[in-house]
């Protein structure tokens, strides 16, 4: 069944495991149409493969609406590929052109090791989440919620940190695999809400503490992560969460 | 009509507005030293699944929480765009805890249960002061005060949000609750882990099977209850603008162990999405029912029109809501707005290459808004290029991030001309039938958020999911579990070499085995694209009789040619996405059968079911509350045999009337 | 004290450390780039030796010189421990990178910079501070100003001073920002003002530095 008309190659990190040792594959997409979405670009190889009796390419992804975070994909050196402020899920094929070749790479980092494949497990980002990124409230205390009044510039701000999606391409870009802007993000979210000023202290001496663990790099302020993330989340949050940490530290 | 002796729906007596608090006061509770041994499994983990699960961690039940994705977090209420209602009369227009009740009960074209409605409406508030107290951003007026938008099908604003992304943000909230709870050590995280079978003993849920989809290996859990919260089915379809990951395989199985399933052929289809592109679509995308707030939707007078839309004279466009619903306009439900836009399109006044989309536009508000910008900021006779100019950037803070989605995925830019939209399958009202406990027909077993039927009749107001979703794993199964675990606190942990775990464990074994070697020559998508289109041709929008049972008969086929011919690649010990999809698309397929019948079986049209025959002159939905009042819930007894039982759907507090939104 | 290792055990807290110094570092390139300048005064050397001269032998500048060394090395210690880190967070590199989208080279090169700013550092120390080193310990005169000629006579140390200045030059150009980052200073309105201030600040600095060893070398400071 044909598509379109551009043809392409790829050229994919395949791995069975966390164990093995990965290559690269040349596969042929052809017949594609500048309408579909890159992952939709890689069904249709994945369908060819299975046709001719191949095992698929795995891939994560799940919402393909750029918001659950789960597609990740390295393509041609950039994570989420050529277009700024997208998801691989939302990178159409309109941005290549007929013949080009595609290098497809999985996130690549220690505290992401590859499951298989394209696809990696993030459970570090769920265990720093877990070591802080939260306000200590049980369901049931809470006051009437116009009880808590944010100043609009404050709470748009929290909101601009709060809409990372997780997806790990700020560690992808990154060329030390540094988790600063996603652990930075859910810091500065509630840094800059009262209601996350009781723990602030605890709560960013205990994520870093976490991302140290996790085996991610360190962030040397090259601005790739900000750059490359597909919702645009800002370096002032890690300059947000330097301050906090200097200060739970010295105060 | 009496109620199925099999159906207990525990609705507690009293007056509608005391029900919940006298029950809350009554219902027994587990003493905290007993709550440390009683362990909950929680399979999902989007607002209903890490809502409850984090508090019955907080209250000291041990809790499992599974899902299949990598993380708790990607769980697809994040997708959610538009927002959250609640009944808090911030806005002061008027909104109250009945009037959520009332339109809640009447958008869903009078197909719910009051009780569970009205406790909704109770609870609403609580969700939202809960989320701020968590830390979610909600959208602030500048006093510092929460915001609020109309959404479809009321006349009051009591919807709250975050940008377009309400669910993400609600989601977060419940999901740092979650993780805190993981981080102390109450909740075990197992993430990729799909629910493959649940386990009964002597008549109760006592746990299930699970597939740890990176080692391939089967786990068995006990649980003194079981929880699903996995969401609806709406990828029956193929096409819906659910995950690509959403699937029913978790309710199938508790279906086939013994609960109930209830009104499967209320389907939700959203009117405003980004229409198909092409057979290459693996997914539609939604475009917020917020978006109806300022857009018109429109399309030429004309039969087949093809002009652009710009061309096309504001005396020869049909704003056909509007014309319609003039009370309501563009903020008509949802069933109302799908059902009006197939009728254009199929009438031929459809617009776009595939003339199977209608416009949705801006223009106009756009304008508007770049006005009262231009009092604002203190303009005087602004030129209309300047108005445009300060319209587009109001118009760009309140949806900005679904402007670009649409021109990410159509390469048309709606700043500049009209978004084309269309129908799309969204949301399935159907689900496990729940009693008030939101228990199913099997003790032990509850199921939470749109894995259950309960709350949204035959069709679902916009910013009603994430409320319902949070309202029952916050605040209603805390308390209603209690009745069932109060009873349980002797029963022992069950070890799980008991021989039903073994033989549950060994029926897994079997059919992954099957599905394995089968070896045919078709992939699992081939299927699932087949049974997608039988189901939207003939148990779509719209759906008749002959239809139905021509589908029937034809997802019996497809459903034996699945089982001889499907393809499923790599092996079943590692991580194999094609098996993943595979178990799932062979759950829809007999899903898929079951829609199909209960969709023949009701004679009327109500909500999202509409069935051709049963029409007013007008083209309305044509209830026929005399026969069909009431919750159709299948019994499972063997391939492609289910036995209909009915719950009587009593109005004490609402008089049924035929909707009216003109 | 506990907190006080973690601190510095933290990439944080690393990070601060490396800002801190590097803004140090930077505090000395404004005293250092200062005083050289008086050669341009063209006296024959009269007004920059006697700056030399104070700085030889001030006590106070004495106790800051050792602070000084002392920032350096803590500033060359916490990037080796950094950089060896970041090593070991991506066992397995990219097979293809495109960098240039979303970063500046030098931003991405600051550990090869600061390498050869090491390397230079060895050279100019011996040029310059050795001798006078040597000459204050032996209570003799030193003319800084000749010492200077001297070696700026030979064209090759005029290139191998041009090649550190311009290692330096981009070494600031992204650390002199940076360091305000790791500070946690970011702001809406200030940030764009330091990141303008810190390239003017580089380029004047290495331009006036670079004017040095080229004028001298030409006899146009006599």
């Amino acid at each position: 069944m044909s598509h379109g008309n551009m043809n392409l190659t790829l050229k994919v990190w395949k791995q069975k495991n966390k164990n093995e040792k990965g290559r690269f594959e040349t596969y042929d997409a052809k017949g594609i149409s500048p309408d579909m979405s890159f992952l939709e670009m890689f069904d249709v190889v994945n369908e060819q493969l299975i046709s001719s009796g191949k095992e698929p390419i795995a891939f994560d992804h799940d919402c393909r609406e750029g918001i659950c975070g789960m597609c990740s994909m390295y393509i041609n050196g950039r994570p989420h590929g050529p277009k700024q402020g997208v998801t691989t899920c939302q990178l159409h094929m309109r941005s290549f052109k007929d013949g080009d070749t595609i290098v497809v790479e999985p996130w690549r980092s220690a505290a992401f090791p590859v499951i298989k494949d394209l696809a990696v497990d993030r459970s570090s980002f769920d265990r720093i989440i877990a070591a802080g990124g939260f306000v200590s409230v049980n369901t049931g205390n809470a006051k009437d919620a116009n009880n808590i009044l944010i100043n609009k510039d404050d709470a748009d701000t929290a909101f601009n940190a709060a809409a990372c999606i997780g997806c790990g391409a700020c560690v992808a870009a990154c060329k030390n695999a540094s988790a600063m802007l996603f652990v930075s993000a859910k810091v500065s979210q509630l840094a800059l809400l009262p209601q996350g000023q009781i723990e602030k202290k605890a709560r960013v001496m205990n994520m870093v503490k976490q991302m140290d663990e996790e085996g991610f790099g360190n962030c040397t302020n090259t601005g790739a992560c900000e750059a490359e993330c597909p919702k645009s989340i800002s370096l002032e949050n890690i300059a947000r969460m330097n301050r906090e940490y200097l200060g739970a530290n010295m105060l | 009509m009496a109620s199925s002796p099999k159906l207990n729906s525990k609705i507690p007596q009293g007056e509608l507005e005391t029900k919940w608090t006298k029950y809350r006061s009554t219902v027994h509770l587990v003493n905290p030293a007993n709550k440390r041994s009683l362990e909950v499994i929680v399979v999902g983990s989007g607002l209903a699944g890490a809502s409850a699960a984090a508090t019955l961690a907080e209250m000291g039940y041990k809790v499992k929480v599974l899902c299949f994705q990598d993380s708790p977090r990607r769980a697809h209420s994040i997708a959610a765009q538009g927002g959250v209602n609640a009944a808090k009369n911030y806005q002061n227009d008027g909104d109250s805890i009945y009037r959520l009740f009332y339109d809640t009960i009447k958008g869903g074209d009078y197909r719910a249960r009051e009780a569970n409605v009205h406790r909704l409406a109770e609870v609403s508030g609580n969700i939202i002061d809960q989320c701020v107290a968590q830390g979610v951003p909600f959208a602030r007026e500048y006093g510092g005060t929460l915001s609020n938008r109309s959404f479809g099908g009321t006349q009051v604003q009591r919807t709250f949000y975050a940008a377009g992304q309400t669910g993400q943000q609600l989601l977060l909230g419940a999901y740092s609750a979650l993780q805190r709870q993981v981080g102390m050590g109450a909740v075990q995280l197992l993430a990729r882990h799909e629910m493959m079978d649940v386990v009964n003993i002597d008549g109760k849920c006592r746990g299930i099977i699970a597939r740890d989809l990176v080692s391939g290996k089967l786990e068995r859990h006990f649980g003194h209850a079981v929880l699903l919260c996995t969401g609806g089915y709406g990828n029956v379809f193929y096409l819906s603008t659910n995950a690509m990951g959403s699937n029913v395989t978790a309710a199938w199985k508790a279906h086939k162990k013994g609960a109930f399933f209830g009104n499967p052929c209320y389907t939700q289809i959203h009117p405003t999405c980004i229409p198909v592109s092409g057979d290459h679509q693996s997914k539609l995308t939604l475009m917020s029912e917020s978006l109806r707030n300022d857009g018109r939707i429109w399309v030429p007078k004309k039969k087949d029109d093809n002009r652009k839309a710009i061309d096309i004279p504001e005396e020869e466009r049909d704003y056909y809501l509007e014309r319609r619903y003039p009370a309501f306009g563009n903020l008509v439900p949802r069933d109302v707005a799908s059902r009006a836009a197939k009728e254009r399109c199929d009438a031929g006044y459809g617009v776009g290459s595939s003339k199977m989309a209608v416009y949705l536009d801006f223009a106009a508000n756009t304008e508007r808004y770049g006005k009262i910008q231009a009092n604002k900021l203190g303009l005087h006779n602004p030129s209309k290029d300047e108005i445009i100019k300060l319209g587009k950037e109001v118009v760009k803070e309140k949806y900005g991030n679904l402007f670009d989605m649409y021109k990410q995925i159509t390469g048309e830019d709606p700043y500049e001309v009209p978004m084309r939209i269309y129908p799309a399958v969204h949301y399935t009202m159907g689900g496990l039938w729940v009693d008030y406990n939101l228990m199913t027909t099997v003790p032990g077993l509850y199921a939470l958020g749109e894995a259950n039927f309960s709350d949204h009749g035959a069709n679902r107001l916009g910013a009603s999911a994430l409320m319902q979703g949070l309202a029952d794993g916050y605040f209603v199964i805390p308390y209603t579990i209690g009745d069932y675990l109060s009873e349980e606190i002797r029963t022992k942990s069950i070890p799980t070499d008991n021989d039903a775990f073994v033989k549950a464990e060994a029926e897994v074994q079997e059919r992954i085995n099957k599905l394995m070697n089968i070896k045919g020559s078709k992939s699992v998508d081939h299927f699932h694209k087949r049974l997608g289109k039988i189901m939207w041709d003939k148990c779509g929008m719209a759906r008749n009789k002959e239809g139905l049972t021509q589908a029937i008969s034809e997802i019996q086929a497809l459903k034996a040619e699945f089982w001889k011919d499907v393809r499923v690649t790599g092996d079943a010990n590692e991580f194999n996405p094609e098996l993943e999809k595979a178990h799932r698309v062979a759950d829809f397929i007999e899903l898929g059968e079951l829609m199909c019948k209960d969709a023949l079986h009701r004679n009327e049209s109500c909500g999202g079911h509409f069935r051709e025959e049963y029409q007013t002159p007008d083209g309305e939905a044509l209830r026929d509350d005399d026969n069909f009042a009431y919750v159709a819930a299948w019994e499972y007894k063997s391939d492609s045999n289910f036995e209909l039982h009915k719950e009587e759907l009593k109005y004490d507090n609402i008089k049924l009337a035929q909707r009216n939104y003109a | 004290m506990s907190t006080k290792t973690g601190f510095l055990h933290s990439s944080v807290g690393k990070k601060i450390v490396m800002g801190i110094t590097g803004l140090f570092l930077i505090s000395f390139l404004i005293v250092h780039v200062g005083l050289n300048s008086a050669i341009f005064c063209n006296d024959g050397g009269v007004t920059f030796n006697a700056g030399a001269d104070f700085m030889a032998h001030n006590p106070v500048i004495r106790v800051m010189e050792i602070v000084l060394f002392g920032g350096l090395i803590a500033h060359i210690i916490m990037s080796l421990m950094l950089t060896m880190e970041n090593r070991k967070a991506r066992p397995v590199g990219y097979a293809m990178v495109n960098g240039a989208a979303n970063s500046k080279w030098y931003s991405r090169s600051m550990g090869i910079l600061g390498s050869l700013l090491l390397i230079f550092l060895v050279v100019h120390l011996g040029n310059f501070w050795v001798p006078t080193k040597m000459a204050v310990m032996n209570h003799e005169e030193h003319n800084t100003f000749e010492g200077m000629k001297a070696v700026f006579s030979q064209w090759y140390f005029v290139l191998v001073y041009l090649v550190g200045v311009g290692g330096l030059l981009f070494h600031l150009l992204h650390g002199f920002q940076s360091a305000f980052q790791s500070l946690g200073l970011n702001h809406k309105k200030y940030t764009p003002l330091i990141k303008k201030i810190g390239i003017w600040f580089s380029i004047i600095v290495c331009a006036l530095f670079a004017a040095m060893p080229i004028t001298m070398h030409l006899g146009l400071i006599k």
